[in-house]
């Protein structure tokens, strides 16, 4: 019988199973971070357990942590950090703590650590987990008592989740990125379009992406209700794994490039959805709501309520429109922005960088926009440096900080003000996400360079036709 | 965990789609380390104006859902993040029921992990229940896990599906972990002969 990837990674991973209940997973790869975690340690100690694997557990602190180089004022974001500190100390969970030099987005540095290999099923207490599934692996968000469950045993139990294969298909334009791509996508299929789903993302335009880009796609699965996103591994992933820290080496990476060459799925495997996405015509897309999939392309309009055939979709546009203080007809291209947000594990790696930086290299900054660009990881920092982007930046008039989740979730000092609007390169544009009252526009590393420039959006191929 | 057999209770109404996990609760309550104390952050940015005083508008703030220990809610209910927070504010905020036409995935896999039980209806059955309901003095219905069936307000009873494992384990409050460490001897046996790709995460 012919298998998908995600079938082949399952049935490697079972430990135990019986008719009708969940199986129980093995999970080799378990990543930690200060927010989602005191909770289940603390269980442990009630419980007497212990750590099962902390070969197989890495903590990281990246959430809450400040962005600006200065001491944690905070006092609750301080007590959940000394706290991560302390339990990993007590049950010996290697951690890459702030000045670490390793330190980062926990879904940046598993990948760039060479961490994050294909065949593995790899969790986290974050959402965005799915993001590790660009290599090819298995890899599923958990809350708090599943993140205990993981580290008292190892395993998860877990029911199978249905598979959907989209497949992207076309020619990427110029200018158009995997952010574009994957917002587009969420636009069609709906913020709950992958409820129950897993999603293999396949097809020409997949094949031709970096590893970064797969990881910007992956990483927003779950923003269409998805359980986990991923992709077969193939040459560009080797490659990327080539010389990491944790990567194999040697005869080890001969023998696990013939396991990894293995796991693509075979010819004819059958998948419960198959969905084509198009970009042949795709622009920049930019999000209007407050839903992922509230999104039109740039040269597109704020759309009516009464727009929409369902009466739930009503409401929510009009909810949104409301906060969003947004008018319908209003051009993309008319809305004024106060912020802009470069980071979160959506696009805050060098590639995104590098994009952003050619949109401003040798332009100013609007003076009414504040700008924030905050790498992914400490490693992303250093390299970005070494490139000279951050002059780029500075220059332009942006301050560029260090590595976290910054202004992606408003936990740490990085945040709107009431009433702010920011184009934003993160993942979520909830009420209130990026603090209380703001207003969140989604939109690509380059787009959010061009709206810093221009004061409001604007089509980044028309500010800039060559950088872009 | 705390079984779950049956319970009669007052019923609130959230005809909201797509109310994700940030919505649910609020930033500052995820700071905290403790496991304790996190209704007061349920749906503060609804709840609440700036300078902390209840607005009347937001529904949850209906007197005559006072009380409230089962929430009709709209499509979609909880999606977003993957944050048990969200589960522990309800729960802590008195809701050990949910009922919705769907919800998002981790979230309702957390709800089962911690003892809150959410019931997916066909959505004209959710918006018939929300249309029973008494805005002005209050309604309350019967959900029993046992027997799979809400009895609404008028007395009439409608049947649901649940996932059986989980409902064995609320029935039974029974400790997933420890269910799980029956298997030990398997784990270990996995283990032994899956070595694993990565030799530590300690990389020096
Ligand atoms: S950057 Fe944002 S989405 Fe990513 S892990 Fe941090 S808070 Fe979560």
């Amino acid at each position: 019988m012919p298998r998908t990837l995600f079938e082949k990674i399952w049935e490697s991973h079972v430990v135990h199973e019986e008719p009708g209940e969940p199986a129980l997973l093995y999970v080799d790869l378990h990543l930690v971070h200060e927010v989602t975690s005191p909770q289940a340690f603390d269980g442990l100690r009630l419980a007497g357990r212990r750590v099962r694997r902390p070969d197989r557990t890495l903590a990281t602190m990246d959430h809450n942590v400040p962005t600006d180089g200065g001491p944690v004022t905070d006092p609750l974001a301080r007590a959940q950090l000394e706290a991560l500190a302390r339990n990993c100390s007590d049950f010996g969970v290697p951690i890459y703590a702030t000045g670490s030099g390793r330190e980062g987005i926990v879904h940046v540095i598993g990948p760039e650590l060479g961490l994050t290999q294909p065949g593995m099923t790899i969790v986290c207490g974050d959402s965005h987990a799915s993001t590790h599934g660009a290599f090819g692996a298995l890899a599923f968000p958990i809350g708090t008592s599943e993140v205990e469950h993981v580290l008292a045993t190892q395993c998860l139990p877990q029911r199978k989740p249905k598979t959907m294969k989209i497949e992207i298909t076309g020619r990427l334009r110029l200018g158009i990125t995997p952010k574009d791509v994957i917002l587009g996508t969420i636009g069609r299929l709906g913020v709950s379009g992958g409820v129950g789903h897993l999603i293999e993302y396949a097809g020409e335009v997949v094949r031709g992406l970096s590893m970064e880009g797969r990881m910007t796609i992956c990483n927003m699965s779950i923003e269409a209700g998805a359980r986990a996103g991923m992709i077969a591994p193939d040459d560009t992933t080797f490659a990327y794994m080539e010389g990491r820290p944790a990567a194999p080496r040697g005869s080890a990476r001969e023998q696990a490039l013939d396991r990894w060459r293995a796991l693509a799925s075979d010819e004819g495997a059958v998948y419960e959805r198959v969905v084509e996405i198009d970009v042949d015509g795709l622009q920049p897309q930019v999000t209007w709501g407050t839903t992922p999939g509230m999104v039109v392309p740039v040269d597109g309009r704020v759309p009516d309520p009464s727009d929409f055939d369902d009466v739930d979709e009503q409401a929510a546009a009009a909810r949104a429109l409301e906060y969003m203080a947004l008018e319908p007809g209003t051009p993309i291209a008319d809305i004024r922005i106060d912020r802009v947000f470069i980071g979160s594990c959506t696009n805050s790696r060098i590639e995104d960088l590098r994009l952003a930086a050619a949109v401003l290299d040798g332009k100013k900054v609007n003076p009414r926009v504040r700008v924030l660009v905050v790498p992914g990881s400490a490693t992303v920092k250093r390299q970005a440096e070494e490139e000279g982007l951050d002059r780029i930046f500075k220059e332009a008039g942006c301050e560029w900080r260090e590595a976290g989740c910054s202004m992606c979730l408003g936990m740490n000092p990085d945040v709107l003000m009431p009433g702010e609007r920011c184009a934003s390169t993160s993942n979520r544009n909830f009420e209130g996400r990026q603090g209380r009252g703001g207003r969140t526009h989604l939109v690509s590393p380059p787009m959010a360079a061009a709206a810093a420039v221009a004061g409001h959006f604007v089509d980044v191929r028309e500010l800039d036709p060559i950088g872009a | 965990m705390k079984a779950f057999r049956s319970l009669t209770g007052r019923v609130a109404v959230l005809d909201r789609s797509d109310v994700d996990t940030d919505q649910i609760v609020a930033k500052q309550a995820l700071g905290r380390i403790d496991r304790t104390g996190f209704g007061q952050f349920l749906f503060y940015d609804w709840r609440f104006d700036f300078d902390g005083t209840p607005r009347p508008e937001f529904e949850l703030n209906n007197p005559a859902f006072a009380g409230a220990r089962i929430l009709l809610a709209g499509r979609n209910f909880g999606c977003g993040s993957s944050r048990e927070h969200a589960p522990w504010a309800l729960q802590d905020y008195g809701f050990d029921v949910v009922i919705a036409p769907s919800f998002g995935d981790i979230f309702r896999s957390n709800c089962g992990k911690i003892g809150l039980v959410t019931i997916e209806l066909d959505a004209a059955e959710v918006k018939r229940l929300m249309e029973l309901v008494d805005l002005d003095r209050g309604s309350d219905m019967e959900v029993d896990l046992e027997a799979k069936t809400i009895t609404d307000p008028r007395g009439r009873v409608i049947p649901f599906e649940y996932d059986e494992a989980t409902r064995h384990r609320l029935l039974n409050g029974l400790d997933e972990i420890g269910l799980a460490l029956q298997h030990e001897d398997e784990i270990a046996a996995y283990e032994a002969s899956h070595p694993g790709p990565v030799a530590t995460t300690a990389i020096r």
